[in-house]
């Protein structure tokens, strides 16, 4: 084996070894994922619905009153 | 209301769901904290609804929720001044009532260290690290220009790095533990 051969493993990597040292960038997007991944709370759902139902209710108060207009 | 004003809003509350998830991942690796995060959201939603006439169809409506998302976070760190300096501690309590919140100690180990970032750091590292926003991009969103992002997106990686207590080359590479295993694995 020659010198050049026993360093090539290390940055090749071996397997495994990326789960004892993840990268900043790496542990940036789990942990950014983690979040993504626990979904849209029923807070902001129920949110839209309301600013969507609110807007809806406008624009027929609009049409009625340019109807009796 | 016609037809195809209906349609238009149609689309936007579906872009904006669309976007939600992302948006929250933002506001959360941002401030660091749940609650203070979805108040953010909360407060952009409304906001963007309102301002929904503003927004050209056929543009980047993920960038520009997050622009004003941003752009709230600022104008309440602003506002509560004195709150900033007490990140940590707050955070830290968080952390101890919620630890089922995150995978792995690795993970809570990382965001106690993104939360140490200064705040312009830590939103140009997330922004083009974790939210899929190209350099140009998060320049427009935080109002700066492209060399400024990449230098703080550096300094971030380089503070973490060193936080973490791992180097950027060695990332991946053996510590003087794995060093051993390696030189076992490869005497034959």
């Amino acid at each position: 084996m020659t010198e050049h051969s026993k360093k090539a493993p290390v940055s090749n990597g071996l397997p495994g070894l990326a789960a004892f040292h993840p990268g900043v960038s790496a542990q940036l997007r789990e942990y950014y994922q983690s979040v993504e991944e626990e979904g849209i709370p029923d807070r902001f759902l129920q949110l839209l619905e309301r600013l969507d139902m609110a807007e809806r209710q406008a624009g027929e108060d609009n049409r009625i009153k340019d109807t009796a207009r | 209301m016609t037809v195809g004003d209906q349609s238009t809003d149609h689309s936007f509350k579906r872009d904006l769901l669309a976007a939600l998830p992302n948006l929250r991942a933002f506001a959360v690796s941002l401030t660091g904290r749940h609650h203070v995060a979805d108040d953010l959201v909360q407060d952009t939603i409304m906001k963007a609804w309102a301002k929904q006439d503003h927004f050209e169809p056929g543009t980047n409506m993920k960038a520009w929720l997050f622009t004003i998302l941003r752009n709230e976070f600022y104008s309440q760190m602003r506002k509560r001044g004195r709150e900033v300096s007490d990140t940590d501690g707050i955070f830290t309590s968080q952390l101890s009532t919620h630890p089922q919140q995150y995978g792995s100690l690795d993970l809570q180990d990382f965001k106690r260290a993104l939360d140490q970032l200064p705040s312009d750091q830590r939103e140009a590292i997330i922004l083009v690290g974790a939210s899929g926003f190209a350099y140009e991009e998060a320049a427009e969103i935080c109002g700066c220009a492209v060399g400024t992002i990449k230098s703080r997106i550096n300094r971030a990686r380089n503070k973490l790095q060193e936080i973490l207590g791992v180097s950027g080359e060695g990332d991946y590479g053996p510590d003087s533990h794995s060093s051993a295993v390696i030189k076992k694995a490869f005497a034959v």
